[in-house]
Order: C-alpha cells, then structure tokens, then sequence
C-alpha cells in the first residue's frame, strides 16, 4: 500500500501537467490561441475544443438523394440511347418507344425485326459491379414480348447510379457552398443517399436551402413555332410572373459545357445579370444553333421553368452570352454560383434540419457551467463532510477527473454537445464512486479491527474488482449509446465513456498515492474516517 | 471533525422481509407503466414523431402567447403546440409532422418564418421528417435492447447465471417504470431520453453488481448461513455505499435539473427518477430474486473452480 515507484507519481503529475497544457487553450479567446500557436514551435497542441452545432449555433442539414428522380433521368437517358442505337442499326422505331417507371418498352409489331432489335437492344446491357452486386450483374434486363423489346434498369445499376449521384452532389454541393463564404462547412455522406451538411454560425437557412436545393440545370430550347407538331412541343411555366410559354422539346444545348458564370450588368439597362461561357465544344454547338436561328426567340430554361426567351439577333460565336431575366443582385449571384458549380445530379430533400442561433448556444454553454459549477461544489462539499480529509483527496481525484476528461476530447478532436456537459455533470456524481466504494470498504475493514495500514490496503484491494465491474456494465452503455445514438447524444456517450475511463484511473491510482503520502508523513493511529 | 454520516453504521435491516411487499408492489407499477405506455402513451418529440419545433424570442419585450397561437393556427399548418419556455419573451411552437413527405416540413419552416420573423428572433429551428424519425426509432430501440444485452453478456460472464437473471429482471423493472415515469409526467421524450435510459440501465446494473459483487464474497465466507441471511447482511454492509453514491449522483444532477436550461430538464428530471428506481431495485427486486432461483455457496466452486479461494478472489482481478 505505502509503497509506489517515483516514477509512478512523476508519470501522474507529468499527465496533470500535460492536460492542463491541453485543456488551457480553450479558455483562452481564439485570438490569443492563434496568436500563441504563431510564435510557439509547431509540435506544441495548441487546440481548442471542439464546440457541436447546439452550442457555437449554425445549421445541420440531412439530405437526401431522390431515388425516384435519379431512376427518371435514367430510364430518359436510355430512350435516348435507344434511339440512337435503333437509328445506327437501321431498324424502324414503327411503333415508337415507351418511357416507363423503370426504363422502357420498344413497340415494334412484326416479329423478325422485333428479333433484330432485341439482338441488338442486348448488347446496350453492361456487367456492371463485382460478383456480389445485385441481380444478374448486368446494368439491364432485356426481354422480348409480345409488344416488343422491354428494357429494364436492374436494381444494381439503379443502385450503382445513385451511389455515383451521392459522390456527384458532394462535389457539387462543396462548390456551391465554397462560393457562398462560410467557414468550416461540413460536407459528407451518410448512409447509402444521404448528404450530412454543417455550416457553423449559419442561422437563417433559406438562403442555404436556395443554394443547395435546386438542381440548377440549365437547358437552351427553342421557342416553339407554330407550324411545329405537337408532340414535340412542351409548355414550361415562366419563372417571373406566372404564364407558360411553348417550347421545343429538343434540347438545343445545355449547361453541362458551361465553364464559368459571373453576376454582372446589362450594358444598356445596368441591371443585374448573368455573363457565361462555354467550352470550345459548348461554344461551337450554341455558335452553331444562334447562327441557324436568328431572328427566333431562344428559352433560357433552369430545373424546367424557363428563366427569360430573348430573340436572338445575331450568331453567338464567341462562347460566352448573358442571361437577363428581371434578376435583383441576389438573384443574379445566386444564379451564377449555381450555374458555376454545375447541376445536381439529382433531386435532394431535407429530410432533417437543425438549426440553433448563437444566443441560444451561449445560453446553453452558460447554463451548462452553472450546472457543472454548482453540482460540483455540492459533490465537493458533501465529500469533505462525510470523508475529513479523505474527501479533499477525492476531491482533487474529482478535479483531475475532469481536467482529463477535457484533456482527452481536446486530444481525439471529439465534439462538446450540451448533453455532452450533461454527461460530465453526472460523471461529477459518478466518479466519486469509486473512492466511495473504497472508503467505506476501509471503514468496514478497519470496523473488523484491522490496523490503518492493512485497513487501508484491504479496502483498495477489495474494492478495485467491484469498481472494474460495476464501471464495464456503465461503459457498455455508454459504448452502446455511441454506435446507436446520433447527433448531440453522441457527445453525451463520449463524456460519459471518457469520464468512466478517467474516474478509475484518478479514483484509484491518485487517490492511493494521495493516502499514502499522507500516512508517511502522518503516521496516524486511527482512521480519520 | 464530526463527519457527517447519511446511513447509520452496522445496520441489521431484515431487508428480505420486504420482498413481500415489494414484489407485488413492483409487480403492480410495472403493469400499470406498461398499460400507461398502450393506453396513454408518451409525449414523443419531434425526433421520434417527426415534426417541426422552433424555439423563437420576442425582439423586445413579451412575448404575446395568445397572439402567437392564433397567428400560427392561421397558417394551416395542422394544431400548433405553443409554450412558455424559460423566461416570458421564449415561446416554443411545435407543429405536428406535415403532409407532403419530407418537403412539407421545409414549406412548414418557410411558412413559420415568414410569419414571426420580423418580430421574433429564431433561436433554434428542429424540422425532422417522416424518414428520419421512423429511422430514429429503430436505432434507439435496437440501441437499448443491444446495450441491454451486452450487459448481460457481461454479467453472465463474470457471474454465476442466476446472478444476471436477477440482474435482467431489476434493469426490466427499472425501465419499465422509467417509461411509466415518461408516461405519468408526459415529459417530451426524445433522444436525449434514450440516453437517459441507457444511462439508467448502466446506473441501475452498477448498483446491482456492487450489491451482488459483495453476495457472493459473503457466501463464500459464511457458507451455513441461508441465502436471505446472507443477502441482508450483504446488502446492509454496502448500505452506506449505496446512499452515499446515490446521494453524489443526485446532487449533480439536482443542479442540471435547476439550472441546466430547459433542453435538458426532462433528461435530468428521467434520470433523477431513474437514480431513486435502479437504488431500490437493486435492494429489493434483484437481490431478492437469489432466493428463489436457490443459488447456494457451494454453487460457484463449483462452476467456476479458480476462484474457490474466497479470499483471494478480488485481489485476482487487479493481477
């Protein structure tokens, strides 16, 4: 019991030495922490701790990717690709191609050509995915009916596509939300179709929303003639101002060769508008239809509403052309930070949205000290009360406690939520049960009329597989709670896991040394307590 | 120094006696907490029922409860749940899940900001949709019923089977009338309460292994007692353990309760609650429950022969 190695207690003081090192910077104000980190050598941690959203406030978004608009595009994809391949095949379309939910039907009446397509149609079905994809591992399912070839997206390519739509609408999403100026955004996948977003400080959402809610692209259709049949017509709805107006179906070119965007003016009017420019291939196709068309007024048209339909009064050759629409300067920059950043692969949903302002985030750090502060002096004082001069030695125990439990978070980078505060209020309470346990142990020992000395170490030695016991059942929870729980309950696993952590080495081994100390220095015929 | 003394010393408590009192006492709430739970129900938050929540303050001055109630039952957004939180400018609205999938909740927000905005300063703003919560609520329940088990692998490892059996049966307890307490007090449930009730589960099978922990030392040592007298001498010596940590737990938590804010007062008022059930439990539900499965000291040298050295057995583990 009295004896322990120097180097047991140099170790323990080295580790108080070097928590208070790790803990400090995040009582200082950030300024001052960089300032420091500027003029101290680079292997000195000088980190605060990471605050989650629900206190520094900001806002968190789950989107996720629409699966059903993912497989629309596609099956839309393929009627096109079908065509081509029917048209380079030199078979007929007589009865035309059948979009459908999930890909689509080839009318063709007469058998022997209906046989010729299918023999074509099947080689447009890929291996796709390893041998533990889904299905037959193909990226399509081709059959022959009665009506004529049915073409189906199988599960597997339909998984396979939005797992690429997921990736895509990252990269988009970083973009966009670079372009907007926030600090420190977090941008990740969940799951199979969920985009987490984290943008600290951020507290009105609707711009957010108008920035990463829209798929943003952006088509060049011709407005319809009159003398054009109907099928290849469509009528799209005005962005401004209600109405619809009749466009080509056809699309002539669209933003997927768009290279840059920027907000700027009208040159005659001064308002606010969109100045883009193509790529060489983007510029030549729109040089190409402007040069066929003047005179004919051309629908600028994004996510299907159609933005403005100026008349094209001389070829486009140069690449780049404006897009006025009536914009204010918001708009005209938001339109231009879209257009810059490229489409969305997909539709994106919220389907989860948190979002706390910086007043409540502070109220929240405040009452949480307080909490902390106050459970904490009670703990203190009652300890002292019942133990003498044993309870000040549980009570540094309890103070280390907490340093390391900092400490630790600081050095895993892991997040303080409030109900992360929560759990280390109420590990204020726990972790002096360990030294409760031991304590009264020594007590009942010594009851049983033990000297000090081996009152005191049997308690340490009894006590130690009841403290290792009762501590693995409430880690578990704890453990348990991490990989189950999400979001700010999660801080509270991480409090509570670390302060268990924490509490036996402090409880035990400080606690020890701290009583040995004392009765070397002491000599004490009785048990103070 | 007087030191102050919460138990008395030496205590002879025939606690064994009061599992006549206590079994069906126990057996009657825990009924009654899962009639509540079919019949009344919890007041589920937004996490787990979907829904929209948004926490705003009056820009200056009160806030107008009535006028904010009738303003937002105007916007056809379904029964408005309004609240006064903390002080008299904080109001809480609370709007049930909204029609139209995950983008109703998004039009709902839009709606509730365009209507309070110019007066009230959002502080928060919580809209959880229909794919979210129903997730939520299969990774909490499968989240308790996994730590559960865990535990008990755990316990049954380290002790002799009818030892974790008493354990199941007190932690089973404990959560049934903590989810009775939920019901009672229709205190929002959220996912805070589900560590709430994790926590409780830790807590409570704490309390059980350190009163257990302590009846197979003593059958051990006194082999010709009966097993009530051993478990009352067993409980009676970890008394005041039992108080004083009890005792420590609650005084944090008191002062989460008081002045943690209103985010986190039902977690701490669940686990205040959850303190006092897991302390009782662990006295007269689990250890009683030796009794009746007949452990006898003989049991574990025979089960497990390494730790027949009664003395020795707690000194093993540090090794």
């Amino acid at each position: 019991m009295l004896r322990f190695a120097t180097w047991k207690l140099a170790s323990v003081l080295a580790l108080v030495a070097a928590a208070i090192l790790l803990v400090m910077p995040s009582f200082l104000p950030a300024e001052t922490v960089d300032t420091l980190a500027a003029k101290l050598p680079g292997f000195i941690p000088l980190r605060q701790i990471v605050l989650g959203l629900d206190l520094q406030g900001g806002a968190y978004m789950l989107m996720q990717v629409d699966d059903a608009s993912v497989i629309k595009s596609q099956a839309e994809a393929l009627r096109d690709d079908v065509r081509q391949k029917m048209r380079d095949g030199k078979i007929a379309l007589s009865g035309g191609i059948v979009t459908q939910p999930r890909g689509v039907l080839v009318r063709i009446a007469d058998p022997a050509e209906r046989q010729k397509a299918y023999e074509l149609l099947q080689s447009m079905s890929q291996p796709i995915g390893g041998p533990l994809a889904g299905g037959n591992g193909r990226s399509l399912e081709v059959t022959q009916t009665d009506a004529g070839v049915q073409l189906t997206l199988t599960d597997a390519a339909i998984a396979d596509k939005v797992r690429h739509a997921v990736t895509q609408s990252i990269e988009v999403l970083n973009r966009r939300i670079n372009a907007m100026g926030t600090k420190e955004t977090v941008i990740q996948q969940q799951g199979v179709n969920r985009v987490l977003i984290e943008v600290p400080g951020l507290q009105d959402t609707t711009k957010l929303k108008e920035i990463i809610g829209q798929t943003a692209k952006l088509d060049f259709q011709l407005v319809a003639d009159p003398g054009d049949p109907p099928n290849e017509v469509e009528t799209l709805p005005m962005q401004k101002g209600g109405g619809t107006i009749q466009v080509q179906k056809r699309i002539m070119v669209d933003g997927e060769d768009l290279v840059d965007a920027q907000q700027s003016f009208d040159q005659q009017t001064g308002e606010p508008d969109v100045t883009f420019r193509f790529n060489l291939r983007g510029g030549q196709k729109f040089g190409q239809v402007t040069s066929e068309n003047v005179g004919r007024p051309f629908a600028i048209v994004l996510d299907g509403k159609v933005i403005s339909a100026p008349v094209i009064r001389s070829p486009i050759t140069g690449g780049t052309g404006q897009i006025t629409g009536n914009f204010t300067l918001d708009e005209a920059s938001s339109l231009a930070i879209l257009l810059r950043a490229g489409a969305l692969p997909a539709k994106l949903t919220v389907v989860e949205e948190r979002t706390v302002g910086p007043g409540l985030g502070q109220d929240s750090i405040d009452a949480g000290k307080r909490a902390a502060y106050v459970g904490g002096i009670l703990v203190i004082i009652y300890m002292i009360a019942t133990y003498g001069i044993f309870g000040i030695f549980a009570d540094l125990a309890l103070a280390v406690h907490i340093l390391l439990i900092f400490a630790s978070m600081v050095l895993l980078g892991a997040t303080l939520t409030l109900p992360g505060i929560a759990g280390i209020v109420f590990t204020i309470g726990m972790a002096v049960d360990s030294n409760v346990l031991i304590y009264e142990r020594i007590r009942e020992e010594s009851h049983l009329g033990r000297s000090v000395i081996s009152a005191l170490d049997a308690g340490f030695k009894r006590a130690f597989a009841t403290i290792v016991d009762s501590n693995v059942t409430m880690f578990v929870a704890a453990l348990i709670l991490y990989l189950f729980g999400s979001g700010a309950v999660r801080g509270f696993a991480v409090s509570l896991g670390l302060g268990i952590i924490t509490s036996i080495v402090t409880a035990v081994t400080m606690t020890r040394m701290m009583i040995a100390l004392w009765y070397r220095r002491v000599r004490p015929s009785r048990l103070p307590i | 120094m007087k030191l102050l003394r919460l138990a008395p010393e030496n205590t002879k408590f025939g606690f064994m006696r009061f599992r006549r009192v206590s079994y069906p006492l126990s057996a009657t709430l825990s009924i009654i907490s899962v009639l509540l739970f079919l019949f009344v129900g919890m007041n589920f938050g937004i996490d787990f029922a979907g829904g929209t929540q948004v926490d705003v303050r009056a820009k200056s001055g009160e806030a107008h409860i009535a006028e904010i109630r009738a303003k937002a039952e105007s916007l056809g957004l379904g029964p408005v749940e309004v609240q006064q939180i903390g002080s008299n400018s904080d109001v809480l609205l609370k709007l049930n899940v909204q029609p139209g999938g995950d983008a109703g909740q998004q039009t709902a927000i839009a709606k509730l900001r365009e209507a309070f905005a110019n007066d009230y300063e959002f502080r928060s703003v919580d809209a959880v949709g229909p794919t979210v919560s129903a997730e939520l609520v299969q990774s909490g329940t499968l989240g308790v019923v996994v730590a559960i088990i865990a535990v008990l692998t755990y316990l049954w490892f380290r002790f002799e089977w009818q030892f974790a059996v008493g354990a199941i049966i007190g932690t089973m307890h404990d959560l049934l009338l903590t989810v009775g307490f939920f019901c009672v007090t229709q205190l929002e449930f959220n996912q805070t309460s589900i560590a709430a009730i994790l926590t409780i589960v830790g807590y409570s099978l704490n309390e059980t292994v350190v009163v257990l922990d302590r009846i197979r030392e003593v059958m051990r040592k006194y082999k010709r007692l009966s097993t009530a007298e051993i478990i009352d001498m067993s409980v009676n010596a970890v008394l005041p353990r039992t108080i004083m940590t009890a005792t420590t737990v609650f005084l944090a938590l008191l002062a989460l309760f008081f002045l943690g804010g209103h985010v986190i007062r039902s977690f701490s008022a669940a686990m205040i609650w959850g303190i006092f059930v897991a302390t009782y439990s662990s006295i007269f539900i689990c250890s009683p429950m030796l009794i009746y499965m007949g452990v006898r000291a003989d049991a574990p040298e025979r089960t497990k022969e390494k730790d027949a050295d009664a003395t020795s057995a707690d000194t093993k583990v540090k090794a």
